[in-house]
Order: C-alpha cells, then sequence, then structure tokens
C-alpha cells in the first residue's frame, strides 16, 4: 500500500476566502454565524442563524466555466486553486491521468432547484429553462465543474453523504493513492446556504433555535445549553499525494493520512450511537496502526445537537478516556454540511503544524452527557502529532479519519 | 417600438446575459468566431428572446442558420413583424 501525505490545502468558509481568514478568525475565538433575516419569512422555520460565505466575487471565474456553476462549485474552485497553489503542482501533473478528483457536497443545488421549480411550477412548462440548470443540480455538479475548471483526466468521483461527504470523499480519495490507481488526488467537500438548509433540521427538530437574537452564541457544541445546528456553507479541498511521489518532486508535506474507516450504523435514519461511533474511530486507529493512547487530539464532529454531541462524547471516553484533548469547531463556524470535515481537517492540520489547539467555542459549562472527555475550553499551546477527525451524517454514515505528523 | 430599438434592446439584453461589451455588438459579429458563444447559449439565446417578444423560436430551422449578429436582428424583426401581422 502507497503512503499518502497531504500537500495542498483550501478553503472558503464563513470566515472567508482563504486559510488565512479561516485559521485568524479561529486564532480570535470568533463566531462565523449571523442573523439571517430572509428566514424569518419562511412560515414555520424556527431557526434564522447561520454561516454565510462574505464578499466574494463569482466573476474571477470565466463565464463560460462560471455558468454551470452554482454557489457550492464557485467555492470549491476558490478553494482548490489554492490548495493546487500550496501543493506547487505543475500543469502537467495536474491535468495528467495519474490525478484524480474526489470531492462532493450533500445534495445538487437547491438555489438552482428552486428556480427551476419556481419556473417549471408556474406553468407547468420548460419553456424558460435555461440550459445550464440541470448542470448545477446533478448530484455529481461539483466534481464535474472541478474536473472541467482544472483539466483533470484520472477519476472523478462524487461520494455524497450527507454531513459525511467532506470526509468520506478525503478517505476514498485516500483509498485510490493507496491502492495505486492514483497518485494525486484533489478532495474534500462543499456546500451552499439555502433557507431549506436550515429548514431540514428544524423539521427533525435538530436545528438551534434558542439563539436568534444572539447569534454568535450558537451553536455550543459539547454544551448544557445547546440547542441544535447552525448550518453553514463553505468549502475545504485538499490535495493528496503518494509519498513517493511528493517526495520525488520535493513537495512540502504537511501531515500524513495514515488511516482511517467508513462504517455505517443501519440502526437508525437520525440517532447517532455511541457503539458505531467508537467502533468507526477503532477501525480507522486499527487501520494507521496505532493504539488510543497515541492520540493527542480529536477534531470532533460535534455539531452541538443533544443526541449527537452525547453519543460521540461517550464513544471518544469508551475508547481514550480523557487522555486525548477534544474540541468542536463548529462553535466558530456552525455546520458547513460536506465541507465540514474537509474544513475541519484542514483547521487539524493547521493546528498540528501550529503546535496549538483551537477551543470549543462556546462551550461554556459542559454537560453532563458529554463529560468524560478532555473537552479544550481554552487555546492549548500542545504538540499534537497524532489526530483523528471524526465526520458523521444523517443515514449513520460515520467517517473517521488518523492524521499524523510527517516522519521519514 | 422601432426597429432600432429593437435592435438596441437585443444588444442589450445578449451583453448582459452574456457579459460582452456592448462596444463589441457589432451586426458583422460572428457569434461562434467573435462572441466566443456556443450551442448551449443559443439555447439560452432562444429563451430570452422567447420571454421578452412572446414568439417562438424553438425547433424553428432558420434560427439554426443565424451565424451573426446582423443575421439575428433581421430574424428578431422578421419574427416581430409577424407576430404584429398576426394579431
Amino acid at each position: 500500500m502507497n503512503r499518502v501525505v497531504i500537500t495542498g490545502m483550501g478553503t472558503v468558509s464563513p470566515f472567508g476566502i482563504g486559510k488565512d481568514a479561516l485559521l485568524n478568525g479561529l486564532t480570535n475565538g470568533e463566531s462565523g454565524i449571523i442573523h439571517l433575516d430572509d428566514l424569518e419569512a419562511i412560515a414555520g422555520l424556527h431557526s434564522h442563524v447561520g454561516g454565510k460565505v462574505p464578499n466574494y466575487d463569482p466573476k474571477v471565474i470565466a463565464r463560460k466555466k462560471r455558468r454551470t456553476m452554482s454557489a457550492m462549485s464557485i467555492f470549491a474552485v476558490l478553494a482548490a486553486q489554492e490548495a493546487l497553489e500550496q501543493a506547487g503542482l505543475t500543469e502537467e501533473d495536474r491535468i495528467a491521468p495519474k490525478t484524480g478528483l474526489s470531492v462532493s457536497s450533500t445534495i445538487g443545488s437547491v438555489q438552482t432547484m428552486e428556480k427551476f421549480f419556481s419556473t417549471f411550477l408556474e406553468g407547468w412548462s420548460i419553456e424558460a429553462i435555461k440550459s445550464t440548470e440541470f448542470f448545477k443540480i446533478m448530484n455529481h455538479s461539483v466534481a464535474a465543474n472541478l474536473a472541467g475548471y482544472f483539466q483533470i483526466c484520472g477519476r472523478v468521483i462524487a461520494p455524497s453523504s450527507a454531513c459525511s461527504t467532506g470526509c468520506q470523499s478525503i478517505a476514498l480519495a485516500a483509498e485510490a493513492i493507496m491502492t495505486g490507481r492514483q497518485e494525486i488526488m484533489l478532495c474534500g467537500g462543499t456546500d451552499e446556504l439555502h433557507p431549506l438548509t436550515n429548514g431540514t433540521f428544524d423539521i427533525i427538530e435538530a436545528a438551534t433555535t434558542g439563539y436568534n437574537d444572539q447569534p454568535t452564541e450558537t451553536p455550543r457544541p459539547f454544551d448544557e445549553a445547546r440547542d441544535g445546528i447552525a448550518c453553514a456553507e463553505g468549502s475545504g479541498i485538499l490535495v493528496l499525494e503518494s509519498l513517493d511521489h511528493a517526495k520525488a518532486r520535493g513537495a512540502t508535506i504537511l501531515a500524513e493520512l495514515s488511516g482511517f474507516a467508513s462504517t455505517a450504523d443501519p440502526a437508525n435514519m437520525a440517532s447517532p450511537s455511541a457503539t458505531a461511533i467508537g467502533r468507526c474511530m477503532e477501525v480507522a486507529l486499527q487501520d494507521a496502526g496505532i493504539a488510543p493512547s497515541e492520540v493527542d487530539y480529536i477534531n470532533a464532529h460535534a455539531t452541538g445537537t443533544r443526541l449527537g454531541d452525547a453519543a460521540e462524547s461517550q464513544a471518544i471516553a469508551s475508547l481514550f478516556g480523557d487522555k486525548p484533548m477534544v474540541s468542536s469547531l463548529k462553535g466558530n463556524l456552525g455546520h458547513t454540511m460536506a465541507a465540514s470535515g474537509a474544513i475541519e481537517m484542514i483547521c487539524t492540520i493547521a493546528m498540528m503544524n501550529k503546535g496549538v489547539v483551537f477551543p470549543t467555542r462556546n462551550l461554556v459549562n459542559i454537560a453532563d452527557d458529554c463529560a468524560g472527555v478532555n473537552h479544550v475550553q481554552k487555546t492549548a499551546h500542545q504538540t499534537v502529532s497524532t489526530a483523528i477527525k471524526n465526520n458523521f451524517a444523517l443515514g449513520g454514515i460515520n467517517t473517521s479519519i488518523v492524521l499524523r505528523g510527517y516522519n521519514d | 417600438m422601432t426597429d432600432a430599438e429593437v435592435i438596441q434592446l437585443v444588444n442589450e439584453m445578449l451583453a448582459e446575459e452574456f457579459e460582452l461589451e456592448m462596444e463589441d455588438m457589432k451586426p458583422e459579429a460572428q457569434f461562434r468566431e467573435d462572441l466566443d458563444l456556443d450551442s448551449l447559449d443559443a439555447v439560452d439565446m432562444v429563451v430570452l428572446l422567447e420571454q421578452q417578444f412572446k414568439f417562438k423560436i424553438k425547433k424553428d430551422e432558420a434560427f439554426k442558420r443565424i451565424r451573426s449578429l446582423g443575421d439575428l436582428h433581421e430574424y428578431v424583426l422578421e419574427k416581430k413583424a409577424a407576430l404584429e401581422s398576426e394579431a
């Protein structure tokens, strides 16, 4: 099996375009969650906060490339551009068949679906439907748009698994490199916020609703006053590469992806289980060939829901005890959906490289059902050699990735 | 609406939709070579013109033969006149 390393990372987040904006926001403990006025007009919707990408200019992408892109593809292009620049790949490497792509979203563009169906249902007619609408709605819209934009010729896959999309896409990219099918993979997740994103979680009573007047106070992962998810948007894209390929071209190695697990919890569509989450992390550790005691830090999926945070805490406590530091970045970023696993993995690698662990914003009073783990409540200046990134989804799709600082 | 006004409106609509410069909207401009428009753009052009002028273009072989902006101006003026004479 080939060893897999990360050589490039790029993001678009509620803190803006690029890693610097994101890491500055986290370093300063800021929140990207704001009140969204337009959500108040929707009958029955109680969650009026979210994280939006501020001030981006879609026109940096040429019209003929952009015309098939909704916001989620535009975010992914901007993030991928940053990742590719950091990786320093030549155009020759990028467009060769050895380079593939594994990027997806939770769903095709809902903004475009709204427009499409508004037009269609108004007169039960397709006469006013434009040619490019479908290209924004199809399930692999982002993957196809990215491949077209960057002229990717290797395998292009769009693994969609709701909120686990980001890490599952990264894991499948790693697998393609481990097995020698590809040398380089662009991978990650992306999503755009639509009122129905909030609506989806509000309907199943998993969205935050009690902090509409204090948006920066939510979500509150692991806190006793947590009341649900604050939905957000963004993109996280990484360049994965076989160690041999990275070394041969003299690339700077940011971290090694030393193992992962993608497991299912078929018991319930919406209720997470500590047992299933624990099994996922355990399989990831076995894949990486390391013991639980070697893990320094766990970047939790913890979204701020009652059930999810408790199940993840219990799983961590059971497998690791209270040694590894644990934090969730959703207190800052909200839940960036398909992007969350990728954005937060990028942050985790940045933390490993900087020797710092960002705390869980809004975690003031640790809830009883989230106790028993080493919650980080203020910035910790600690060496992190080995970390786990968790990423879970409705439908019981769980993903855990093991990251290690690179040692030859 | 005069013919000149119709041509001006068509040019403005296309310039906005396809992010073109008004100074490039000359009758001799070829859609493919000069304005860099392709078959997907042609589909959207049909939608725009049908919505604006309320005549049908889709499946019209005459539209498929259009190559330049001048051809389009002529086509729109003819379709518009035919629609008005029917009315």
